[in-house]
């Protein structure tokens, strides 16, 4: 009898429906299960949660293994990091694969140290290599480029992904899937860290990453007060605006508005780019624009090599040029 | 007394860096480098820590692991306020992922600093950005930790957390010793890191003590190798590639802007969902 591969998911499902990095997850476990003739699992922790069971299932979920018990209720990293732990000793998934969210990104890194492995932060794509193997494909170091990361000798291959970075599925209510309940352990451990007070407290509306037409500005707009013109082009263009790191890290606008790998993801019909260098790490955040335009003194920056249009100008002239014509060619 | 150890890493100033092809890791060797600044803020929360309790109640050890150049952050954390600066420091460690890392910092922290109570990390450098090497150094200690502090509170023996994460605002708390990763991308100005004072550095310098340990001081077995131990390698660094158009537009900027809604105008309309003059003529419907 051959050994069912799987790959797995870990569910993190707090914050649903705003938050659906597993339903993303879910999607591109499918694909390369295909290609690896595995299963896709969910693994799911928490207190009476039949709804998200379901809901995975219908996003692609073959089996699905459930903890479900009051002790779950609130989400604990030593807590659900142990049963993660424990849960791949016992069914030794190939894969397992993470949401980079917060909690992510702490469950993440205690479960691959305690099993030894290796983990990739943050991957922008996974693939499948000759081999059977999974390539992680994760921004690397500063500059514009992106390393291709494998996990040779130790089981599970573990990475975590941003949300946003592949497409749901659709729902398929049709979908069937094992449901297999595993009981909390007797043993396990009290928690160590004691959890006083958690409040839904969301830090603000999140509209840059679903706008249609998102600006983003580098520090060759110039200086913070430059930088503001940005959001009278934004009110001319029903848009909204985001920054690269320099920009957030000089202060001249809040880090709500960072747009890259450690902050937002966007999606935008039009991207406007001004003054933007494009390091991987941001460049990494809009591969789905559909139109870019960019603004550059340098036509040998990265982000004019994305650009559908690429203006050799100073980006703060032609913001300003931008909303004198606007401001003509808009019919009310 | 309570024996703080604050985890700070070398970052490179610059963003473009020359990488080692064979190895597929970074020459680290060759960049200007800075204090990572979410290592700062974990730097200075200790420091507040520190002023918070009384005189000689609380000691601050940074240490950091990295090429020999990364002992310059050390100076400066010396004169920021830091007592003890530790650089650990050897070909055999260069190459290594989270994980291995996690394990040389480990073995430096449970050898030659058992009294070790509050262990700080910046929750995420600027560079590699993984947010893996806190977690993972908490496992390979054994003690429980907290992530993206925003507020930190000493209460009796314990550490008292206030963090954002995943827009839930959580209050947390545990027993020392415990590791707690300081929010990279907090926007009070609580952990704001302090200015270096005014000859600060020089006089670190001056005092020149920091301690630098190699594999073998620090008591890593003779065969060991971070590269070859981690188990994720990296195959292959490129650049990712275009698939536009690229149409390169120069020249007086009026020009351009008109060519752009001339052109493009369209595209751009549609996703405002708004009416737009294509063409700058009067009269054009």
């Amino acid at each position: 009898m051959s050994v069912e591969k799987q790959i797995w998911v870990w569910a993190d499902y707090r914050n649903y429906f705003q938050s659906r990095v597993t339903l993303q997850i879910l999607a591109r476990a499918s694909v390369l299960a295909e290609k690896t003739n595995a299963t896709v699992c969910a693994v799911v922790f928490g207190d009476q949660v039949d709804a998200y069971v379901k809901e995975y299932i219908a996003h692609g979920a073959q089996k699905v293994y459930v903890t479900d018990d009051p002790f779950l209720k609130t989400y604990n990293v030593a807590s659900y990091a142990f049963l993660l732990t424990a849960l791949v000793r016992r069914f030794a998934p190939e894969t397992l694969l993470i949401g980079a969210t917060r909690f992510g990104q702490e469950i993440a890194p205690r479960v691959a140290k305690q099993l030894e492995t290796g983990l990739t932060a943050d991957c922008i794509d996974l693939d499948i290599d000759e081999n059977g193997q999974l390539v992680q494909k994760a921004p690397s170091f500063g500059g514009n480029l992106v390393a291709k990361i494998i996990t040779p000798d130790t089981r599970p291959q573990m990475a975590t992904i941003r949300p946003g970075t592949f497409q749901e599925l659709p729902h398929d209510d049709e979908a069937k899937g094992e449901v297999i309940p595993v009981p909390l352990p007797d043993t396990m451990p009290s928690p160590r860290v004691r959890c006083l007070k958690s409040e839904l407290h969301p830090a603000r509306a999140r509209k840059i990453e679903t706008a249609d037409i998102v600006i983003t500005g580098g520090r060759g707009m110039g200086s913070k007060g430059k930088f503001r013109k940005l959001f009278d082009l934004a009110d001319l263009l029903h848009a909204e605006v985001g920054a690269t790191r320099p920009v957030v890290y000089a202060d001249w606008v809040s880090s709500e508005a960072l747009v890259g790998q450690a902050g937002k993801h966007i999606r935008p019909k039009v991207l406007f780019s001004f003054g933007v260098s494009g390091a991987i790490q941001h460049t990494a955040a809009l591969a789905d624009a559909r139109f870019i335009v960019a603004v550059n003194k340098n036509p040998n920056a990265t982000m004019m090599k994305l650009a559908d249009v690429a203006m050799v100008a100073d980006a703060n002239q032609v913001c300003s040029g931008i909303i004198r014509a606007l401001k003509q060619r808009i019919r009310d | 007394m309570l024996h703080i150890i604050v985890c700070i890493k070398q970052v490179p100033m610059v963003s473009e860096l020359p990488w080692d092809a064979k190895t597929g890791t970074l020459k680290r060797e060759t960049a200007q480098g800075m204090m990572d600044p979410s290592a700062r803020r974990a730097l200075e929360a200790a420091l507040q820590i520190k002023a918070g309790m009384g005189k000689n109640q609380a000691s601050i050890t940074a240490v950091s692991m990295g090429p020999p150049m990364a002992e310059e952050i050390l100076y400066e954390a010396k004169a920021l306020g830091a007592d003890q600066g530790v650089l650990l420091t050897d070909p055999r460690m260069a190459g290594a992922d989270t994980c291995m890392t996690a394990f040389i910092l480990g073995k430096f922290i449970t050898d030659h600093c058992p009294d070790a109570g509050l262990i700080l990390c910046g929750a995420m450098s600027s560079d590699s950005e993984t947010a893996q090497v806190g977690p993972q150094l908490a496992e390979e200690l054994d003690i429980p930790a907290i992530g993206y502090a925003r507020r930190l509170e000493l209460v009796h023996d314990c550490i008292r957390v206030e963090r954002h994460v995943d827009d839930f605002m959580e209050l947390m708390e545990m027993d020392l010793p415990g590791l707690v990763t300081i929010d990279h991308a907090d926007e009070s100005d609580l952990y704001t890191p302090r200015y270096v004072p005014l000859g600060g550095v020089e006089a670190a310098f001056n005092a020149g003590d920091i301690r630098i340990m190699d594999g073998t001081a620090l008591g890593l077995n003779k065969d060991f190798n971070a590269l070859t131990s981690s188990p994720t390698k990296i195959i292959d660094v490129y650049s990712p590639v275009t698939r536009k158009e690229n149409r390169v537009l120069t020249g007086a900027v009026k020009k351009m802007v008109d060519t752009l809604f001339d052109d493009y105008g369209k595209i751009i309309s549609s996703a405002m969902g708004k009416d737009l003059k294509t063409h700058d003529h009067e009269g054009d419907v």
